[in-house]
Parts: C-alpha cells; structure tokens; sequence
C-alpha cells in the first residue's frame, strides 16, 4: 500500500525495531487513547454496549458448545440456547467414529504444518536471495512475478490446477500443501523483503569475515533475525491451511484423505435428527485453532496487524 | 501492492549496479520458489486462458472456437446474475464490515474496562473456520431465527431466510462480516492508536465534543487505513466460496451462486472450457478493480 512506509532500511535495532511499530505493539498492550484526561464518563456505558456486541461473537459458538454436549433427543427439541440437560459425550463419541477423526485430524495437522514449513522456508530462502541481489536483473524480476500473484485468486486458475494435480497424482495432501504454499508466497515474500531490508549489511559481513558461507550466514545468523516475521507468516499460512474447506474440497480425491473442514459436509447430506454429533464434529473440528489463539492471542493480535498493514 | 514501489525506490537508493558474479547458492535459494510458483500457478493459468479458446469438456479432443465462450458467456444469464451478485455482496459486505469495525475499534481504544478482554474474544471469529461456522449459522437461521419469529410473531422470521431467494444473501453478508470484521477491527485499532493524544487535547480544548473529534479527526487521520482495509476486503469478498456452501449451496435456485462458485461447476458439469472464459474474465476484472482502487488511493498518505 502507498501509504504504509516500509521500515528504512538500517535502523540500528534491527530485529526488534523492524515491522514493529510501535502501534501495533500498543494492541495488546492496551494502548490508551488519550481522550479528554480525567473525564470517566462513558467508561461503563461504552464497556456495557462492547459486551453485548461481543455477545453476539460468542452466542454461535456458545450454541456450539451446547448442542454439542446435548443428548440425541434434546438437541432436537427446537431450543438452541438451552443448556445441555443431562450432560452427554455420546455426540462426541459417535462423530469420533463418523468422521473418523483422528485420520481427519492428521490430515489437517499435515496439511497444516506442511503449508506452514514450506511457506516460511522458500519465502524467506526466495526473499534473502532477492534482497542480497537486488542489483541483478533475474532476482529483480523475480521479486515482480512472484508478487503477482497477488492478484490471482484461487478460482481463476483453479480448474486447470484440478487437473494437473489429478494427472500427476497430487490429488491428494501433497498437492494441497504445494498449492496452499504457492498462494502464501507472495505475501510472505514482501513481509520477507521488507524485513530483510531493515537488517544491516554491517552485521552480515562481520560474520563473512569470520568465515561464514552464505548458507552458515542464512541458517546461525539471518534465519533467527527473521523469527518475528516468520511468526506472522506462519500464523497466516496456519489459519489458512486449518480452515480452508474450498481448496482440499477440490483438490483431493480420496475422501479418506480429507481435512476436517471437508468431513463436516457429511452432516449436510444426512441432515437428519442427530444434531449433538454434528455440533460435536464442528467443536472438535474448531477447538484447536481456537485453543492455539487462546494461548498465542499476544502474537496472533500483533502478527496480523502488522501483516495486514504490510502487505 | 503498491509497497512494492517503496521496496524499488528504497532498493535503487544502493545504486553501485556491479555486475558481480552472483554466488551460485543465491541460485539455489530463490529457484525453488520461482519454480514451484511457476508450475503450481503459471503454468496452470496459461492452460487455463489457453483452452478458454476451445470447446474442451477437460478431457478428450478439442477444438479452437475463438471468441465462441466469451460471446457465450457475455449473454448467459446465470453467469451475468453470478457476477451481479457476487459484486453486490461484496459492496454490501465491505461497507457493512468497516462501520462496524470502525466503530467497534472506537469503542475498544476508547477508556472501558475489561479491554484487553474484550479485544481477545472480539477476534476469535477469525481463527474459526468459515464452512463450518456457516453450518452453524444455517442451523440457526433454519431453526432458531424462525422459532424465535413465530415465538414474537414476526411472520417476516417465520420462515428461514436461507429458502427465501430475496434474503438468502442477507444471511451470506452476515456470517461473511461476522467472521471478517476482526481483521478489520484490528487494522483500525493500530490505526486509531497511531494518532498522538495531544490531537484529542487540543480539539477539546477547543471546545469540540466526542462526536465532533471522531467525525473530524479520527475518522480523516485513518482515512489510510479506511483505504487498506476496504481492498482487502474487497478482493476476499469478491472470491466467496465456503461461506456461501456453507449456507445456502448458491441456493434457493441460483440465487446466491457467486462467481466461484459459477467456475467451479464447469468442472462438475463439464462446462470446462465454458468456465475457463468466466474465469478469464474474473480475472480481468480483478486486474481492473485492484489498479482502480490503487490509482484512487494514489496520493493519499497519511499514516
């Protein structure tokens, strides 16, 4: 965006002064608007209309939960909103065995770490090359076209991408990983480059000096000066490997090869009376990128301001 | 984006263009990528664009046909209605998405109690996956809405808005801002937190109450942000695809299929080439849309 001055390149402090403004540091910090000191009025009204704005974030997955935990004949009764009386895991257990979860759950945790790795290791193996070549033509052009990409959603190039992952026997996680990375990488690769601008040269060459190869360099001394950005790329490449339904959906074949995501669309074909194994499967299936951002909240928060404003 | 011009201006700045040798390793760092990305989407989009020009059905024999698909799919009313609604949904749900995360980012920097907390569960929409946070909201709209309709004798509720072919869409618009409006949020928060405080001071001294500084000062200062968060927006709105399966399957009839999902189908149909025209196109438009909103935003650097 031309309004987002990218970190200048050589700030002193590099690792923590880079694509950290200090605003996006203050989000999970707090961060006071300073507004007419000493007056408190509103303080309590505007807390009270936030709560119930925020109710409406929590009551879809307060039904979640609920229906989840309902007993067969309860979760049919019409009322959503009850609690669940008595208490039953029958809808777990049951949607367990349906969905077969635990294969599910290793498909999605594969795709999922498979998008992450790849996503931050060529990213930032493609940004250093990039930045450290900047003078040559090839690595200049190269940093246009990938960022292309950008611009090219998914569904326009996905029919042809269906096939050829078909015909070469990518129709399945691999495929997935490879594809989900590549739609990762252009944006990963300008937070990259804008970081990697921000890192003095100086350092670098001491470490030549004392011998370093440029793979030593990249690996003990670049790699680790890049986790900050590593993290918010991961976290985006994270949240979309997890929950993406359209791309696997397509892309894989072998229905026992499917995400979490995917799988749910088997309470869509039997929409009949056993809702509490649905919801079930829907908890089980959300729960652990919710219990990863419950635990991560301070990075998640900080990481997709910062790459959301950068890219 | 347009960061890309702040990289190539900062990038020329350390001009000395040796033409020293480039160590071979640099070779293998960058190639990887390049060639994956290349075979994954290059190559993918020119076989794509290539046999837009063909009657191929994706498989078998096929032949040249021209401007055939184009012309074809320029009168085809279910593509025409695709577009139509998925442009329109997207209008509706970017404006709708950024009042509400203004406001609510006003409301959360604002001196209130629980703050942080309240920050936390506003954005957990956004780790929550779109397909199945939409079966849950078909649930509800299905069940609960209609029960609570008939309860408060609203015949308008009685009914699920989700077999109603003229609200269908209301539904879409709000599981799609339910779950996009954190990142929003969030981006305004950073954004109404980078305004010096001494701004408000002055203002108030002045004399200006809260509504007049929000309209006249917070509002102008993150014009900036306004601008980055209406793009983004836009260009994830105009691809919806899992919310919509979700929901309604581009249901009642064909009233909410959006253009996705318009592509999709001709592989399920056979309509492949057919679709790669509608692809095209999609594509083009896109193109369009993201230089017209760069060339609008163009100049207007305030952050």
């Amino acid at each position: 965006m031309s309004t987002i001055p990218l970190p200048t390149k050589k700030t002193p402090s590099a690792p923590s002064a880079a694509g950290d403004p200090t605003s996006t540091r203050s989000i999970t910090t707090g961060g006071t608007m300073p507004t007419a000191k000493g007056r408190k009025s509103g303080s309590w009204s505007t807390t009270i209309i936030l709560f119930l704005c925020a109710v409406t974030v929590l009551l879809p997955l307060y039904v979640t939960i609920s229906m989840a935990f309902k007993t067969g004949p309860q979760s049919v009764d019409g009322n959503a909103f009850s609690l669940p009386a008595p208490f039953s895991i029958d809808g777990f257990v049951e949607a367990w065995q349906l969905t077969r979860f635990p294969v599910g759950f290793a498909m999605s945790f594969i795709v999922t770490a498979g998008t992450v790795v790849a996503t931050i290791i060529l990213a930032s193996f493609a940004s250093y090359a990039i930045i450290r070549n900047w003078d040559h033509r090839l690595f200049r052009y190269s940093f246009f076209y990938l960022l292309g990409a950008m611009f090219i959603p998914f569904p326009v190039v996905a029919l042809p991408q269906i096939q050829l992952t078909g015909r070469f026997g990518l129709d399945n996680p691999l495929g997935v990983i490879i594809l989900a990375t590549m739609f990762q990488l252009s944006f990963s690769v300008l937070l990259f480059t804008a970081f990697l601008r921000s890192i003095p040269m100086e350092l670098e060459e001491s470490a030549r000096i004392d011998g370093a190869s440029t793979w030593q360099t990249f690996w003990r001394l670049i790699f680790p000066l890049l986790a900050p950005m590593s993290a918010t790329v991961g976290i985006f490449a994270f949240l979309y490997a997890w929950n993406d339904f359209m791309m696997p959906s397509l892309i894989i074949s072998d229905a026992d090869m499917q995400t979490l995501p995917v799988r749910q669309n088997l309470f869509q074909s039997q929409f009949s009376s056993n809702y509490n194994v649905a919801f079930a499967s829907y908890l089980m299936a959300m729960a652990p990128a919710i219990i990863a951002y419950l635990f991560a909240q301070r990075w998640v928060m900080e990481g997709v301001t910062q790459g959301a404003l950068k890219g | 984006m347009t960061a890309t011009r702040s990289i190539v201006t900062g990038g020329s700045a350390q001009k000395s263009r040796s033409n020293k040798r480039v160590e071979p390793i640099y070779y293998l760092f960058l190639f990887p990528a390049v060639v994956l990305f290349t075979l994954a989407i290059t190559v993918p989009g020119i076989i794509g664009i290539f046999f837009s020009f063909t009657d191929s059905i994706g498989i078998g024999q096929w032949e040249f046909t021209g401007f055939t698909n184009y012309i074809a799919a320029f009168s085809d009313p279910a593509i025409l209605t695709s577009f139509l609604f998925t442009f329109g949904f997207a209008l509706v749900t970017v404006i709708l998405v950024n009042v509400i995360a203004f406001l609510l980012a006003v409301g959360l920097t604002a001196k209130i109690r629980f703050k942080m907390g309240l920050r936390a569960i506003f954005v957990i929409p956004m780790v929550v996956s779109g397909i199945i946070i939409a079966y849950v909201f078909a649930f509800l709209f299905q069940n609960s809405l209609p029960a609570a309709g008939s309860a408060l004798g609203i015949p308008f509720l009685e009914t699920s808005i989700l077999a109603n072919p003229d609200l269908a869409w209301v539904g879409i618009v709000i599981v799609t801002a339910w779950q996009s409006i954190p990142g929003t949020l969030l981006i305004y928060i950073a954004g109404i937190l980078s305004i010096p405080g001494d701004v408000y001071e002055a203002a108030s001294i002045d004399g200006a109450n809260k509504r007049q500084q929000l309209v006249r000062i917070t509002l102008p200062l993150v014009a900036g942000y306004v601008v980055i968060n209406v793009i983004l927006g836009f260009k994830n709105y105009l691809n919806a695809y899992d919310i919509i399966i979700g929901l309604t399957n581009g249901g009642p009839g064909t009233s909410t299929r959006s253009i996705a999902m318009t592509i999709i189908r001709g592989f399920q149909t056979g309509d492949y080439a057919y679709q790669m025209a509608t692809a095209t196109l999609f594509f083009i438009i896109t193109i369009i849309i993201a230089v017209l909103q760069l060339s609008v935003t163009r100049g207007r650097s305030n952050i």
